[in-house]
This record gives structure tokens, sequence and C-alpha cells, in this order.
């Protein structure tokens, strides 16, 4: 109908209408001006104050890199075993069906928190003991490593919540979906990989995008668990200068640029995938 | 006589509710014919239909399709790929062009080259007359084009049989036309066609027989359109007062 409409349209009418409205621009600009703005802060604050902001940039740098690694390799594995669980989710099969929705209840229930501290404290023990009955030398000196554990930890308690988001995507697309592909002679799995799967993951894409700057978020819960991520770098900073307004100010200042540019990102790629073009 | 490519043996089905959706339903279909079936609402129409493919599962009796039945999990692929369906709401798959809809089961069904399922794909788009559309996505098109990729993406896999359930109920009137066109075009090239649809005009000028069907069973077999010009059961024509 508007196809019609605009060939009648003067080429002036037709731009007005057809090129971004100003309002949508200023919006877009608007969010990247806060990023600007916090990155700048952060950049004032190290090069007019250098002491002590550039010297908790500087010590705090290692603890970015992990704070970093640790979020990115635990959403990767987040997003595969929340893939698989959430495939068990809506699975007829009574068996992957029930294993997964226990493992979702039982994850959901339990602290984030208490869970890092299972997997840092608790596994190694169990390890170890199981060793000592078996007779295995190996499990016996069993030592965890902390930025190993603080990922797995992470990615099996995201991924009962990613779990839930797909399962919530595949079931919002209407049946006929799997019927036109089923009646074209595809198997179940083609029809997951090539129908089902990929328009789920666009309409979850909000969603996924929300997870994973909850993600970078609680990373800072890893620094009980003996991980020198930014927070923990904090922390040690602070006991060793007694500056908490300064430290806590760069610190914070450094998450919400890091989530500041995830949102942005993650906004790109929503747009870039949307269904509705 | 020839064989029936679709045979139907008093066929069952129950919904979880309970529901006996189809209750002793029997017919041959032969190679070739249009068959247009017709009844109320909750009637068993679409039910029938998708048993043919086994989207929906039979409790009793037994369908064959091409010599396959339907109860042979094993194959119901293959059975499948030789039974095209049309759906009311087009289900075409929004996240691929129109293209990709017509290429996707060529390529992994049919294990075609992308070169061959391309070629194909255009000539198909060319017969229902929307070449133009191949780059665009599903949800861009009228409903009435979305309909007519649908029926070239179901034809690329070179089926024997196409099952069709109420193909313009969809359609806003204006759309209507152009979707029957194509299927009076494709019932002229010998192709086995099940058509659920009150569209008179297309039973009159395609169907080789017309089925009522009432509370899951069939009522009465009439060939041509006669059951829309002559009815002879007392139902069908109560049926066919509501809706003419
Ligand atoms: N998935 C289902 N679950 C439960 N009951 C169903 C299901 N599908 C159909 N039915 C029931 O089976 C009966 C036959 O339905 P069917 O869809 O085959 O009728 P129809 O003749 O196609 O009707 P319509 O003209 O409304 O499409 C109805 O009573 C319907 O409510
Ligand atoms: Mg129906």
């Amino acid at each position: 109908m508007e196809e019609k409409d605009n060939r009648q349209e003067n080429p002036i009418q037709w731009l007005d209408k057809n090129l971004p409205q100003a309002g949508e621009l200023t919006k877009v600009d608007a969010w990247w001006w806060l990023v600007l703005l916090v990155f700048l802060a952060i950049l004032a604050l190290v090069v007019f104050k250098p002491d002590p902001y550039a010297r908790i940039l500087n010590f705090t740098q290692d603890g970015i890199v992990i704070t970093i690694v640790v979020t990115i390799s635990s959403f990767v594995l987040t997003m595969i075993f929340g893939l698989f669980c959430g495939l068990g989710r809506v699975s007829k099969n009574r068996i992957l069906y029930g294993i997964t929705s226990i493992y979702v209840e039982i994850i959901r229930g339990i602290p984030l928190l208490v869970q890092l501290l299972v997997w840092y404290f608790a596994f190694p023990a169990i390890i170890i003991q199981l060793g000592t009955i078996l007779k295995i030398e190996s499990m016996q000196r069993y030592l965890a490593n902390p930025v190993l554990m603080a990922i797995i930890g992470i990615s099996v308690c995201y991924a009962a919540y990613m779990a839930e988001i797909v399962r919530a995507g595949i079931e919002s697309l209407p049946a006929g979906q799997m019927e036109a592909a089923r009646s074209l002679g595809m198997t179940k799995t083609q029809t997951m990989q090539y129908v089902i799967l990929p328009q789920a993951y666009r309409i979850i894409m909000p969603a996924i995008g929300n997870e994973f700057i909850s993600l970078l978020k609680d990373s800072s819960l890893v620094s009980v668990v003996a991980v020198s991520d930014l927070t923990r770098r904090g922390r040690e900073f602070m006991s060793t200068t007694f500056m908490p307004i300064e430290t806590w100010l760069m610190v914070s200042l450094l998450y919400l640029l890091m989530t500041l540019i995830t949102t942005r990102l993650t906004k790109i790629i929503e747009n870039k995938t949307k269904l509705v073009k | 006589m020839t064989e029936p490519i679709i045979q139907i043996k008093d066929v069952h089905k129950y919904f979880k509710n309970n529901i006996h959706a189809l209750r002793g339903v029997s017919l041959d279909i032969y190679p070739g014919e249009v068959i247009v079936i017709i009844g109320p609402s909750g009637s068993g129409k679409s039910t029938l239909l998708r048993s043919i493919n086994n989207l929906e599962e039979i409790d009793f009796g037994d369908i064959t399709v091409g010599g396959l039945s339907v109860k042979d999990h094993h194959d119901i692929n293959k059975l499948r790929m030789e039974v095209g369906m049309v759906f009311q709401q087009f289900n075409l798959f929004p996240h691929l062009t129109v293209l990709e809809n017509i290429t996707l089961a060529q390529r992994i069904v049919r294990k075609r080259s992308k070169k061959e399922s391309y070629q194909n794909a255009m000539l198909l788009l060319e017969k229902v007359g929307i070449p133009e559309k191949a780059h665009a996505y599903p949800l861009q098109l009228s409903g009435g084009q979305q309909q007519r990729v649908a029926i070239a993406r179901a034809l690329a896999m070179n089926p024997k049989i196409m099952l069709f359930d109420e193909p313009t109920s969809a359609l806003d009137p204006e759309m209507i036309q152009e979707v029957l066109e194509v299927m009076i075009q494709l019932s002229k090239e010998g192709i086995t066609m099940v058509v659920v649809s009150h569209e008179m005009g297309f039973a009159r000028a395609a169907a080789d027989r017309t089925i009522l069907m009432d509370e899951g069973k069939i009522v009465e077999i009439a060939s041509h359109d006669e059951l829309f010009t002559n009815p002879q059961e007392e139902r069908t024509r109560l049926f066919l007062s509501k809706i003419l």
C-alpha cells in the first residue's frame, strides 16, 4: 500500500518519509554520547589527577582483562549449555526433559555466590575425598584453578536461565513453522537447525543481550573465590592505600563503561537480526 | 483401472480431549485426480488432510501414499517428500528470503546443488507470477503473494500429490483469485490434488470429485461440482444452504 503511495509523491516527500526521523537519530546518538561521556570522565581523572587515578587504573588493569576473559568465556559456555538444556526442556523425550527440568529448578533456587563457593571450595574437597577413597594419587593432590572454577560456576548457573529463554523462544513460534518444515520432508533436527532455532534466536536476542550484561556485572562475585578480577584488584588497592572513594569511583566508572558499550553493541546486533526489516 | 495413489482405509482419529475427529473414513484417490473437500467447521477436513502426510497420527485404519504407509515412521520423510502441503496461514519461513524458502528443502532434503535448486525456484516463481520478489522477505509480501510462494515452495520438491488446507480463507477477497488461478493451472498438469476449500469457482473449474464431510465422516461424494449444483443428501443441501 505504501509503495503505491510513494510513487505519487515528489522525491522530497519520499525522502522525508523514508529517512530516519530526527528523533530516532538523536536517540541513538544520545546513548553513544553517554559512552563517550563516561570514557572522557575516566580519561580526565587519569590525565588531570594521575595520583591516584592513573595508579588505580594501572593497578587494576590485569583485573579488567580477567573480568573480560571470565565474562566472555562464561558467556560462550552459557550459550552452548543453554542451547542444549533449552532443547531438553522442549523435548518429547521424558528422560531429557526430566533431567534438564530438575537441573533448571535446582540451579535457579541457589544464589550464584553460593554456587561459586561450592565450585571453588566444596568441589575440590569432594575430588580429594574421592581420591582418598579410591586411592588415586593425582585426585588427592587436586588443586582447583580459581578462574576455571569461576567460569564453570557462572556458566552452569547462567545456562539454567538461558535454557528457559531458549525454551520460551522456541515455544513462541507458531506450530505452523514446524509443520511446514516437516511437510517438506525435513527431519526434526533439520527443522530445528534451519527453521526453528534461527527464528527463536532472533526473538530472544534482547533477552540474550540482557543476560550478557547481567553476567558482566555478576562476574564481580568471582572476586570472593580467589579470582583477581577488577573488583578484587580494587579491593586490594583500597586496602593498601586506604582510598575508598577514589578506588570505587574508578572501578564503578570502568564497569559502567563496559556495560554501556555492550548495551550499545547488543542493540546493534538486535536491529541487524530483526525478523521484520 | 490404475492403482490408487492414496488409499484411506477406515481411518479413526481421537484427539487427547476424547474428540473423535475422524470416524471411519475410507477413500481411494487416483493419480491425477483433483478432490475438493467441503464441510462444516469441526467436521474433520483438516484432520483428514493432515493425516495423509502424518502431521496428525491416526489411531485406527491405514493410509498409504504411493505404497508407503503413514504408520511406517522410518519412511515418513520419504512419504512427505512426495506430498506437498499448502496451509491456510502460508507458514513461510520469515527469516529466509522467498528464494531461500523455496531452495532450503530442495537442498537439504532432495540434496540438490545450489545452482539446480536456484534455477528450479526461479522457474516456479515465474509460474506463480512473482519472479521479481525472489529476494524479498515473506513479511514484505501481500497475503496472496505469500500463498503463491508457499505453493512454489511445496512444488519445488516435485511432489506427486499436493494438499491444500483452505488456501484462500485467510486472504482478502481481491487476492483469492490470483491464488485460485495458480491452483487451477496446476490441476491441469496431472498432479494429484486434495483441496479443502469452499471456493465453488475452483471446484467448478478443477474438481474431479467433490466430497462433503460432516462429524468425522464422508457424507456424500459427487463427480465434478455436482455436489454444489445437484446434492443428493439432505445433509449436503442443509450445509450448502448455509454457505452459498
Ligand atoms: N490439535 C487438536 N487437539 C484437539 N482437538 C482437535 C485438534 N485439532 C482438531 N481438533 C478437533 O477435531 C475436530 C475436527 O477438527 P478439524 O480441524 O479437522 O475440522 P475442520 O473440518 O478442518 O474445521 P474448520 O473448517 O474449522 O477448519 C474438531 O472438533 C476440533 O475441535
Ligand atoms: Mg480446518
